[in-house]
Formats: structure tokens, C-alpha cells, sequence
């Protein structure tokens, strides 16, 4: 149903506008290329032999589908504190389970049979978490194509796991000490090595932001996901859910939950951002605390000052440790289509705690924010609600860090 | 006229010298630049994110930030740049969300009353023109538009198409300050340029000695060193007008005689 004027799934226009935002804010040097990316892609979305091999490696090398998953204990757990008759099933969206461990694989499936159609013999992808240079650096391993990953030097710090299995995948990985040396600055350097090598280097971005056809092009690749779950819901329960659940930080999981479903009007969303030691104080939620501007090649919220100087984000989970958001969201909380919340680093933590012991699953950190959004919301809804929550990742990488913020000594 | 037409209907190329707004006492610097024999002024305004540029101008971006620039500070600078050197055109350098923060038309008001003469804006592409142009124009303030080595022909006319002022040809596809593009290629651009616009066209990106900009000054109507200046900056803090003066009097001797010499 697209094709709709009244559809919340035709966006954006052919100029990448989502409403005001998205767009293409890019240096003139890049702009060719962007153009050309936007071309390419349109083509290969029309490729039936395209689909066919990204759906193949889908299955294949990422396992997919992945499971939806009913979590009995934790849905009677949230329970057992609910009032009478109330606490809504919980159900989980297992991209947790991908290869690599989160839902970033499936958009560098994506990306790199895009840059091979374009002859491009280089690839470049920065990251916050590691989870998207892990991601890229298998891509680029399974593909035979040299590969760099922009890491700020603070996420190699508190990333350690995640950098050398980059390297055992064969990437160079290169820290990059400018600004607070965090994802916003690996952003920064990886624009500025494609501005120098555009003739050959193509730059998987790992969030649904950036650049027109970015946005876009990263949702589709992710709405597997969102795709996959409404199939599985439908035949497992014969209905939709009452309510999806995600986590944001640029927003490329939950935007490949939610778009599938942004027409059926009786689901509702909730994106959940990283509100890191409070919304008053740092934390990294674009929507609630920022205004908008224009970074990063689009047009969209940002936590920034009254000089429009870009503020330095904080969470607890590098991946969602981002001053901004995909220009779709910013659209879609405009439109009341899909609501918002933020969660603190210590409400995650919890939350991390508690799909741990109650479902023997060890969340990362940044579906842990999602979890304990709908902790709260689950008391408030009946029984047989239904809540599907997108598990984007699994929390091996995060334990140091969980380690480090409960005070054990590891 | 407009002061950038006057300053680019004179016989001889221009020397376009670009320092980032409050990095050092930049009002002692420009003046110093001025002295010199720069032609056209380019302040940069300090931004967290310049993607464009390569270290030189990072720092110094990171520099006056530090040291707690505002936009304001930024237009104070060029309004008192205005009331000393009457006659020399002022170009805002920068990235478009301090540029579009308070609104386009409250920035190219501040601009006009601040005596701006033109505005590069280095992520605002054609394609989003609207968010900066037509409140710029509206003003009398030049949009000076960027073309690169991968701006094709058939690119062109939608760049230039609402472009001000002079073009600036980016002579490298990169970042500032790093690599030189070879002068072959450069001329090249400038003779495919020309027939497309009447525009003056300046070139930068890797300008940094006196025989490179003259070697340009020859086919071009200005040249643009940036980070050579910057670094005079960064290295010599309150002693830099000294040296900023003596490499823009080199820079500027050797592109004001470059046609002539050649001849």
C-alpha cells in the first residue's frame, strides 16, 4: 500500500526529504557519488537476481529468519508487580542470534552487494560500539575486499573485544582521537577518507542516517526484520502485536522494526533513546533533548548548542552514544506516528540484569534500554496484550562494561 | 559593484587568504593578512565537525572553540574587519548547521549588518539551496559555490545555477590542506569551467608556496591558501601577524605578477 498519499511507508521523496528532514548535505566533491549511489541503488532494488542474493546470504551466512521468541518468565515476572489482569505478554525479535551478533549484518549484506555492483574495491565504515565494524570487516572478509574501520579512540578503549575481532577479520582499524573520540567523530574521519578515495572506495554507513539514499537504503535492508516478525506474529498468533519496542540511536533497528507495520494502525511503537545519567544532565537522546540541524549529510535532531555547535553525547552503550538520529524518526515523532521515550544508563543496567537471570539471554546494552522501556510499559497493559521487543544484540561485548559499572572486579 | 566584482575586475588574479574566527587575535592576524596583499578575506567559522577539513583546520577550529567563540564573537570580528578595511571583501567560510541554527534569515541578516560580502557554505549542496540562498540573496550576500574534480559537465550548470560571487574550484578531491593536485589538471578544470561560467574562478585546497600560486594565478582568477596560514597561527600564537604578513606578501607578490612573468 506505498502508494498511498496517506501512507507512513512512501517516504522519502525522490530528493530524500522525510517531511524537513533527511536531504543531502554533503561536500560538492561527494555529491556525484551520492548521486550516482542513489542510481545504483534504484537499479538494484529492480534486480530480481539483487534480492536473490542478498536474501540468499540472509539465510545462509546470517541465519535468518530469526527467531521470535515468546519470554514466559520474564512476561510473569513483570506480572507478579502488575495489577490484577494486567502485564502484557512479552515477545522478542531474536537478531541477537544473527551471525556477528547483532542486527548490523544484515545491512552490510546489503551495502557491500551494492558496492561490488558499483565496482568499488574498497571499503570503508565507522563504528561506535563495534558492532558495525565487525559487521563490515566480515562482509568485507567474506567478499575479499580490503577493508578500514573509523573507530573513536575512546570506544577502542571500552570496545576491546569487539576491535580485535575486527582485526582477526582482517581490518584495519584505526582510532581516531579528534573531538571526544567517540562515534560522532569516526564518523567525521570516515567522511573525510571518502571525500580522498571516491574513485574506488565505498563507505558502509551503519545507521539508517547519512546522506540520501542512506537512510532509506539502510531501512530497507534492516525491515527484514520488521517483515519477518509481522509474518511470525501473524502465524503464530493470529494477530499483531499491540506494541513494538526498540532502541535508538541512530535508529537503524527499530526503523527496520517499525516500518513493516507503520500502516497497521492499531500497532503501536515506542523508540526508545539512551537518556545515559539523565535527561537533565549528558545522555544521548536526540529526540527529547535536541533541536533540529544538519550533520553527517542530513537534516534531522541533534543535541547542540544555541550556536548550532554539536554537543558530545553520553551512554553507557557506545552504539547508541550519538548527538543525532535518522532523519525517519525525526519524521515520525513529528507525525505522532511512533512515540518516544529515553531510559537511563542505570534503568538499562537493570533491565541487562534481568533478561539475564529471568530468560537466560545476556542482552547488550543497547537493547537493554528497549527492555526497560517496556518494563514500564508492560503493568499497564492487559494480559493479553501483545509487546515485541527487538533484541538487537547480544551482550557478550558489553560485560566488561557492565563489569566495570556494578563494581566487579573481573 | 559588489566589493568581491571590483576586487575581481582588476587586471591581476587575487589572493584569497582564509583564517579560522577565533584562533588567535584574528582581527591583529587579518590585518596582517590585508598588509600583506590578501585580496578577499575568508573567515571561518569555527564548527565541532569540520568533515571537511583535513588537521590544520580541525585544530583550529578545536582551538577557538576552546576558547569559548560564539557566532556572535564570529560577527564581531567581520563587523569590526568592515569598519577598518572598507574596500576588501569579507567571505564566511563554514558548515551550514551554525549557519541555519537561529534560521537563515536571521544568519544573513547578521551577516549583511556585520558587512559580509559572501557566504561558502562547505555541506550545503545545490540540492538544498533553499535552506540558505534565497534568505542570502535577499540580502545582497553572495552564495559562493564549490566545484571539484568529480563535478562533471553534466553536473555543472546545477551548480551553477544560484552560484555568487566567485566559484571556488577544490582543486583536490579530499580534504584541506593535505595533498596538490597536479597543475595540468588544474588548468584543464579552469578551461572547462570557463565555458561554462563568467564567474571569477579561485582554486584552492594544498595552495601553500609562492611558486604554486603563481603557477594557478596563471590560468586563475584567485587562489585560496588556507591551512598555510592557520599553521603560522597555530605555531607563532601572538607573534603570527608578523609571519602571516610575510607569506601573504610573498603569496601575493607572486599571483599579482604571475601573468605578468608568464608573459
Amino acid at each position: 500500500m506505498t502508494d498511498q498519499p496517506n501512507s507512513f511507508r512512501n517516504q522519502p521523496d525522490e530528493r530524500g526529504h522525510f517531511g524537513p528532514y533527511g536531504g543531502r548535505y554533503v561536500a560538492e566533491t561527494l555529491m556525484p557519488l551520492v548521486l550516482e549511489l542513489d542510481r545504483e541503488y534504484r537499479a538494484a532494488k529492480a534486480d530480481p537476481a539483487f534480492t536473490t542474493q542478498f536474501e540468499d546470504l540472509l539465510e545462509h551466512y546470517v541465519g535468518r529468519p530469526s527467531p521470535l521468541y515468546y519470554a514466559e518468565r520474564l512476561t510473569e515476572r513483570l506480572r507478579a508487580d502488575a495489577p490484577d489482569n494486567m502485564g502484557a505478554q512479552i515477545w522478542f525479535k531474536r537478531d541477537e542470534l544473527n551471525h556477528t551478533g547483532a542486527h548490523k549484518i544484515n545491512n552490510c549484506i546489503g551495502q557491500i552487494l551494492l558496492a561490488i555492483r558499483m565496482g568499488k574495491t574498497r571499503i570503508i565504515a565507522e563504528t561506535g560500539a563495534g558492532q558495525h565494524g565487525v559487521a563490515t570487516a566480515t562482509v568485507c572478509a567474506r567478499f575479499g575486499l580490503p577493508c578500514v574501520i573509523y573507530m573513536g579512540a575512546t570506544d577502542v578503549a571500552r570496545q576491546q573485544p569487539n576491535v580485535f575481532r575486527m582485526k582477526l577479520l582482517g581490518a584495519e582499524v584505526i582510532p581516531v582521537t579528534s573531538g571526544a573520540a567517540t562515534l560522532k567523530d569516526a564518523m567525521n574521519e570516515g567522511l573525510r577518507d571518502w571525500v580522498a578515495n571516491v574513485h574506488d572506495t565505498f563507505y558502509i554507513i551503519g545507521t539508517a542516517a547519512g546522506p540520501h539514499p542512506y537512510p532509506e537504503m539502510v531501512r530497507d535492508f534492516q525491515s527484514v526484520i520488521g517483515k519477518e516478525a509481522r509474518e511470525q506474529m501473524l502465524g503464530r498468533t493470529g494477530r499483531l502485536p499491540d506494541l513494538l519496542v526498540a532502541a535508538i540511536g541512530g535508529g537503524s533497528n527499530a526503523i527496520g522494526l517499525f516500518h513493516p507495520f507503520l500502516d497497521d494502525s492499531e500497532v503501536a511503537m515506542l523508540g526508545v533513546e539512551a537518556a545515559g545519567h539523565g535527561l537533565d544532565k549528558q545522555h544521548a537522546a536526540s529526540l527529547a533533548g535536541g533541536f533540529p540541524g544538519i550533520l553527517h549529510g542530513n537534516k534531522t535532531y541533534l543535541l547542540q548548542d544555541d550556536d548550532g555547535q554539536i554537543a558530545e553525547a553520553h551512554s553507557i552503550s557506545a552504539g547508541l552514544d550519538y548527538p543525532g538520529i535518522g532523519p525517519e524518526h525525526a519524521w515520525l515523532k513529528e507525525t505522532g506516528r511512533v512515540e518516544y521515550t529515553a531510559i537511563t544508563d542505570t534503568e538499562a543496567l537493570d533491565a541487562f540484569q534481568l533478561l539475564c537471570r529471568t530468560e537466560g539471554i545476556i542482552p547488550a546494552l543497547e537493547p537493554s534500554h528497549a527492555i526497560a522501556a517496556l518494563v514500564k510499559c508492560a503493568r499497564d497493559m492487559p494480559q493479553e496484550a501483545i509487546i515485541l521487543a527487538n533484541l538487537c544484540g547480544r551482550g557478550d561485548k558489553d560485560i566488561f562494561t557492565v563489569a566495570e559499572a556494578l563494581g566487579v572486579e573481573m | 559593484m559588489t566589493r568581491l566584482a571590483t576586487t575581481f575586475a582588476q587586471p591581476r588574479p587575487a589572493l584569497v587568504a582564509f583564517l579560522t574566527a577565533g584562533d588567535g587575535d584574528t582581527s591583529a592576524n587579518l590585518d596582517a593578512l590585508v598588509e600583506g596583499g590578501a585580496d578577499v578575506i575568508e573567515l571561518g567559522m569555527p564548527f565541532t565537525d569540520p568533515m571537511a577539513d583535513g588537521p590544520a583546520i580541525q585544530n583550529a577550529n578545536i582551538r577557538s572553540l576552546a576558547r569559548g567563540t560564539k557566532t556572535a564573537e564570529v560577527f564581531a570580528i567581520a563587523r569590526a574587519f568592515r569598519a577598518r578595511h572598507p574596500g576588501t571583501p569579507l567571505v564566511l567560510m563554514g558548515y551550514a548547521n551554525p549557519m541555519v541554527r537561529r534560521g537563515p534569515e536571521w544568519f544573513a541578516s547578521a551577516a549583511h549588518e556585520a558587512g559580509v560580502d559572501g557566504v561558502i557554505c562547505v555541506d550545503l549542496a545545490p540540492e538544498e539551496h533553499e535552506d540558505l540562498g534565497p534568505a542570502l540573496n535577499d540580502k545582497g550576500i553572495a552564495l559562493i559555490r564549490l566545484a571539484t574534480p568529480t563535478t562533471d559537465e553534466a553536473r555543472l550548470p546545477a551548480v551553477l545555477d544560484g552560484a555568487g560571487g566567485f566559484l571556488y574550484y577544490v582543486s583536490v578531491a579530499g580534504i584541506t590542506g593535505k595533498q596538490q593536485a597536479v597543475l595540468a589538471s588544474i588548468e584543464q578544470a579552469i578551461e572547462r569551467l570557463r565555458r561554462f561560467t563568467d564567474l571569477p574562478l579561485a582554486v584552492g585546497f594544498g595552495v601553500r608556496t609562492p611558486e604554486q600560486a603563481a603557477a594557478i594565478a596563471r590560468v586563475a582568477d584567485g587562489v585560496v591558501v588556507g591551512s598555510a596560514f592557520v599553521e603560522l597561527v597555530e605555531q607563532h600564537g601572538a607573534a603570527a601577524p608578523e609571519h602571516l604578513r610575510h607569506l601573504a606578501g610573498q603569496l601575493s607578490h607572486a599571483i599579482h605578477n604571475a601573468r605578468k612573468l608568464a608573459a
